[in-house]
């Protein structure tokens, strides 16, 4: 039984963070560092080839995971396989004891390190929600009877930052009618916008996790501001993130410790997670590679797990 | 109409290496339209030939390059100028230069001097758009008449993903998203309730692999 299912189920603040598997076979670090997260979160998301570069699979990232005393939530985009593999790995997942899924469309191949690979696309992200519910019911898309029902605990992405946002609450309300029951969000930065967006999902009756993405730099904030959709990192963030990279600058030429662009991330992610929590039922942390300091981040969000989990 | 474009031309006598005499083929319609296999494009093909230093020994440029029994009658009378040559070169689109290996009865190696790109709308003087996949499936009627197949750099069936940003495709920030088109589309015929509808992933079953159609008697396929 999925813990963050039950967890949600009981209305807790439910948290998760998210690791990348490596790309090759040197899987010792990332492990180490999901470590870290033991008893401090209910699930780490498993990234699926994000951002179309080619790595270690979702799903044994997962399994790996789970022999560390951690639970997944096995991303999977609809990028690189058909409805047969998908419903292949499904099955598979559901056999390694994995129910969290986490259904995305994924980014183009073109984006990605094999821009000449085949976009499927054959499911999309609704459509792939639609076909974990069928499995759950014991059959597979096709109508065939399965041997063995699998149990899964579905979910889906949501972008608050979608510009028009009408198109967005459409398809996250076609999500949840094809079975997504929790929704994870694209990074928030502003509690002001939040509010207003939860207004929208909540006749969905679906929890939500706001996304929280680390940041790094003010370059880092400017670049996502430009280039990644809805992302927007209010000026004020992104000069506290500058002034703190200018102090870490003098520090190390003055040959001193700087730590100030961490601390300031930490910071800034904490305070969010403060503002959000009484508007959502959960945050959903991308630390995109500072996955050892989550454990500061979820202390400074005054973040405890409830005994159970 | 299908959408075709040049191949460079060292890729061409790349194809046409160890075979010196050369027949080239047009075609009136699409190619022409598309500027590849029209007359001008036939004669200027065949002087770079020349000057490459290949035999042309004669061209021909039926009414549709598709039209195996067209082709066949321009053929005809060709046949000299086709016997003395070793191979043809097709200013056509894919589907041209199959049917012109198909008029000599397969007994000519025919090589493509185009890419063919897609099927789509000529909307002005050389400039093309893409517009129909040719799926055998078609959600028109539930799309606001915008093909997401086409217009979504995905093909995803059931509204934007992620990565639109200000309406443009994560693909290509210079193109439209398609599920924006068809969201305005939508609400301005009123009509978004058809976009709430789950719509079902493409059945690839249908009209693949069908290389063949049989007309009936009566018009029915």
């Amino acid at each position: 039984m999925s813990r963050m299912r039950e967890a949600i189920e009981r209305g807790e603040f439910v948290v998760t963070s998210e690791v990348g598997p490596p790309k090759g076979t040197h899987v010792e670090p990332m492990l180490e560092e999901a470590a870290l997260l033991r008893g401090l979160v209910h699930a780490v998301n498993v990234t699926d080839n994000q951002s179309s570069v080619m790595r270690l699979g979702s799903l044994v990232t997962c399994h790996l995971l789970q022999d560390h005393g951690l639970e997944p939530v096995f991303q999977m985009t609809c990028r690189d396989r058909n409805r047969m593999a998908l419903e292949s790995d499904l099955l598979s997942a559901a056999v390694l004891g994995i129910e969290n899924v986490l259904a995305l469309t994924g980014d183009h191949n073109r984006l990605g390190d094999h821009p000449g690979s085949m976009p499927v696309f054959d499911f999309d992200a609704v459509t792939l929600l639609q076909c974990i519910t069928v499995l759950e019911s014991g059959k597979d898309w096709a109508g065939n009877e399965l041997q063995g029902t699998p149990t899964f605990f579905a979910g889906a992405v949501v972008n608050p930052g979608a510009d028009p946002l009408e198109p967005e609450l459409i398809k996250a309300e076609k999500k949840v009618a094809a079975g997504a029951k929790f929704f994870q969000t694209q990074g928030v930065f502003e509690a002001e916008t939040f509010g207003p967006f939860m207004e929208q999902m909540r006749p969905l009756g679906v929890p939500v996790m706001a996304g929280i993405i680390l940041l790094k730099s003010a370059g880092m904030a400017k670049y996502m501001n430009a280039n990644v959709a809805g992302v927007s990192v209010p000026d004020s963030l992104i000069k506290r993130m500058a002034d703190a990279g200018a102090k870490d600058k003098a520090a190390k030429e003055a040959g001193q410790k700087g730590g100030h662009a961490v601390a300031t991330s930490i910071e800034i992610a904490a305070a969010l997670i403060r503002k959000l929590k009484p508007l959502c039922q959960g945050a959903h942390i991308m630390p995109l590679g500072w996955d050892k300091h989550v454990p500061a981040v979820l202390k400074a969000a005054g973040i405890e797990l409830a005994a159970t989990a | 109409m299908i959408i075709s474009k040049a191949k460079p031309f060292e890729d061409i006598l790349k194809m046409l290496e160890g075979s010196s005499r050369v027949f080239v083929v047009g075609c009136n319609d699409c190619a022409a339209l598309c500027q590849t296999g029209g007359e001008e494009q036939v004669k200027e093909m065949a002087a770079r030939l020349t000057a490459a230093g290949k035999t042309v020994t004669g061209s021909v440029i039926p009414d549709a390059g598709c039209h195996v029994l067209d082709v066949k009658r321009v053929f005809r009378g060709v046949k000299d100028q086709l016997a003395d040559a070793e191979v043809l070169l097709v200013m056509s689109c894919g589907v041209g230069t199959q049917a012109a290996g198909e008029a000599v009865g397969g007994e000519k190696r025919a090589v493509p001097a185009n890419e063919t790109l897609f099927h789509g709308e000529s909307q002005r003087f050389g400039h093309f758009a893409q517009r129909c996949l040719q799926c055998a499936d078609c959600r028109l009627g539930e799309t606001g008449n915008i093909c997401p197949m086409i217009r979504c750099a995905k093909g995803l069936m059931n509204g934007p993903c992620g990565g639109v940003v200000n309406g443009k495709c994560e693909v290509d920030r210079e193109q439209d998203c398609g599920w924006y088109l068809i969201y305005q589309a939508l609400k301005q015929f009123g009509r978004l309730d058809l976009m709430k509808q789950i719509m079902a992933p493409r059945d690839w079953s249908k009209g693949q692999p069908t290389v063949v159609l049989e007309r009936k008697p009566g018009g029915a396929a």
